[in-house]
């Protein structure tokens, strides 16, 4: 199941949605958030599905391995549906049959939402699927900059980041090989009651996290070696670079605003 | 007259007041160029040497100079530009993302150019030939691959002298020999100062001299062959003597006048050679 998942995963093509500046894709993604609450008619929610689609052909991902992978998030949307289709009672009656009766409003509604829903995951999803987790960490650090003049500890969180992204592997390993080992003397993880499976994750939990510990200090030592003192004084070895697509996208963008606030109703 | 590049005086450590002193009054020199290994037992102190050696931990008593310069609060920076480190874990020293990532760090901490940079990164990542592993994260690298990378890093800021803190003990027979053949090469080239610290004797015997430390102290010093005559008094240190070290004592006992200055196999496989044709 873990292989077909591809929320959150980095896929390595080459596009032109791959070469875009992560900060643009950043920024893409926070006004796309904003202004998919706009849409409130067809013409608008039309507007915001072309803009999708766009996003995911320049994306050279292909269509059936991304539905493939957000499979199990479209459950979701299908639950959220359901809820808006029977529990709202506005508009005119549609359609009855027993004690189901759909309201013509509910329908639009939850036709509405679901669409919300459904670009909404798949335009956050091609962020994680064209931009490797550094770059994202890149983004973040050079958006958040402005902050520095408050006080905000950007370095120090854009450090964390990466160093967190840079972990999550090696302690997955790690989890795995502690599981298999207390495996090996008897503990086990996949049967029993919820308060049985519940204390048979301390034996997992316990060492990971003093394992957690050692890593740190190690690393901090490994990196204090090697000239570490803090956010002052550091050149940085990425370059961000903001070419004529970024401004293309932003500038679509911004064209798709503009209509959208135009035609909503 | 060789120079002497760093110098323990009467260096004393402990770690925690009234825990017994890790380092106990040790004196020794390491001299330019060399490769000055530091044997022994677990908990002898080899590691608190290689620590104080950079700064991240001070003594209690005694001065430690690193090419002419006591290490104190205030040069503490400048002596770690000098001493480049590679510790025991290659995971828990892997500070980049990607290969190319985790050299640049170091670099980047000194303000280095970025144009500059990409061309150290690259030059540090050929010498240890991991040039073609620019973009690969570490989770696919194997141990000694890591290693490499680690010595890389350190290379990139062009230090005096390298210190290889058990930086072999965690990688299998294959990835140990990568990397010290990749040491060995990059200090001819370099002129650099090697200090390994090792309970690997077979490491050892390649180095140009030997301390051997014990309980805090510096038990012996000299040469590998000096040191291996210890033989038994050796073993009662916790050390386990190199193979070939094994195979000369039993010739000797067989009656064979195996010449004191063997150590190595090499050698021991041209005495043996010459011994049969005199036969």
């Amino acid at each position: 199941m873990m292989e077909k998942m591809i929320f959150g995963r980095y896929i390595p093509v080459d596009s032109p949605l791959h070469k875009m500046d992560s900060r643009a894709k950043l920024l893409t993604i926070i006004i796309f958030i904003a202004i998919v609450f706009f849409a409130n008619n067809v013409i608008t929610y039309s507007l915001l599905g072309l803009f999708t689609l766009l996003a995911i052909l320049s994306s050279n991902i292909p269509i059936k391995f991304l539905f493939n992978g957000l499979k199990f998030l479209f459950w979701i949307i299908l639950f959220t549906f359901l809820l808006h289709i029977f529990f709202t009672k506005e508009g005119d009656i549609i359609f009855k049959l027993g004690f189901i009766t759909i309201y013509e409003y509910g329908l639009r509604q939850a036709i509405f939402i679901s669409l919300r829903f459904f670009f909404l995951i798949l335009v956050t999803s091609l962020l994680t699927l064209t931009t490797t987790p550094i770059e994202i960490t890149d983004g973040i650090e050079s958006l958040l900059k402005p902050l520095k003049k408050v006080k905000f500890p950007v370095h120090e969180l854009a450090l964390m980041m990466s160093i967190a992204l840079r972990f999550i592997p090696t302690l997955m390993d790690e989890t795995d090989k502690i599981m298999k080992a207390q495996m090996a003397r008897g503990v086990d993880f996949s049967e029993g009651s919820l308060k049985e499976r519940a204390s048979a994750v301390v034996p997992l939990l316990i060492p990971l996290f003093i394992n957690a510990f050692k890593r740190a200090e190690e690393l901090a030592t490994a990196m204090e070696a090697r000239g570490y003192r803090g956010g002052e004084g550091r050149t940085k070895y990425r370059l961000l670079k903001w070419g004529k697509i970024d401004t293309i996208v932003m500038l679509l963008l911004l064209l798709v605003t503009v209509l959208l606030i135009l035609f909503r109703s | 007259m060789v120079k002497e590049i760093v110098q323990f005086k009467d260096v004393s450590f402990k770690y925690e007041k009234g825990a017994p002193y890790a380092l106990d009054h040790v004196n020794f020199s390491v001299y330019e160029g060399e490769w000055l290994a530091i044997v022994g037992h677990n908990g002898s102190g080899k590691s608190t040497i290689a620590k104080l050696m950079n700064g991240l931990i001070f003594p209690q008593a005694g001065s430690i100079s690193v090419d002419g310069r006591e290490i104190a609060e205030e040069t503490v920076w400048d002596v770690r530009d000098m001493v480049g480190m590679v510790f025991q874990n290659p995971d828990n020293q892997f500070v980049g993302t990607t290969v190319q990532d985790d050299v640049a760090f170091g670099l980047e901490n000194h303000g280095i150019p970025r144009e500059d940079m990409v061309a150290r990164v690259h030059d540090s990542l050929k010498k240890v030939k991991m040039n073609e592993f620019l973009d690969q994260e570490p989770h696919h690298l194997s141990g000694g691959q890591k290693q490499r990378v680690a010595i890389a890093s350190v290379l990139a800021l062009r230090p005096k002298i390298i210190i290889l803190d058990e930086a072999t003990s965690m990688l299998d027979p294959r990835g140990r020999s990568e990397v010290l053949d990749t040491v060995r090469e990059l200090k001819s080239n370099n002129n650099l100062t090697i200090i390994s610290i090792t309970h690997d004797l077979e490491e050892a015997v390649k180095a140009d001299r030997l301390l051997v430390m014990n309980r805090g102290t510096v038990y012996r010093e000299g040469t590998p062959s000096d040191i291996f005559l210890m033989d038994e008094e050796l073993m009662k240190l916790g050390l386990d003597i190199p193979f070939t070290q094994k195979l000369i004592k039993r010739m000797r006992e067989q009656g064979f006048h195996v010449p004191e200055e063997i150590l190595q196999e090499d050698k021991l496989v041209d005495y043996v050679w010459r011994l049969t044709q005199e036969i």
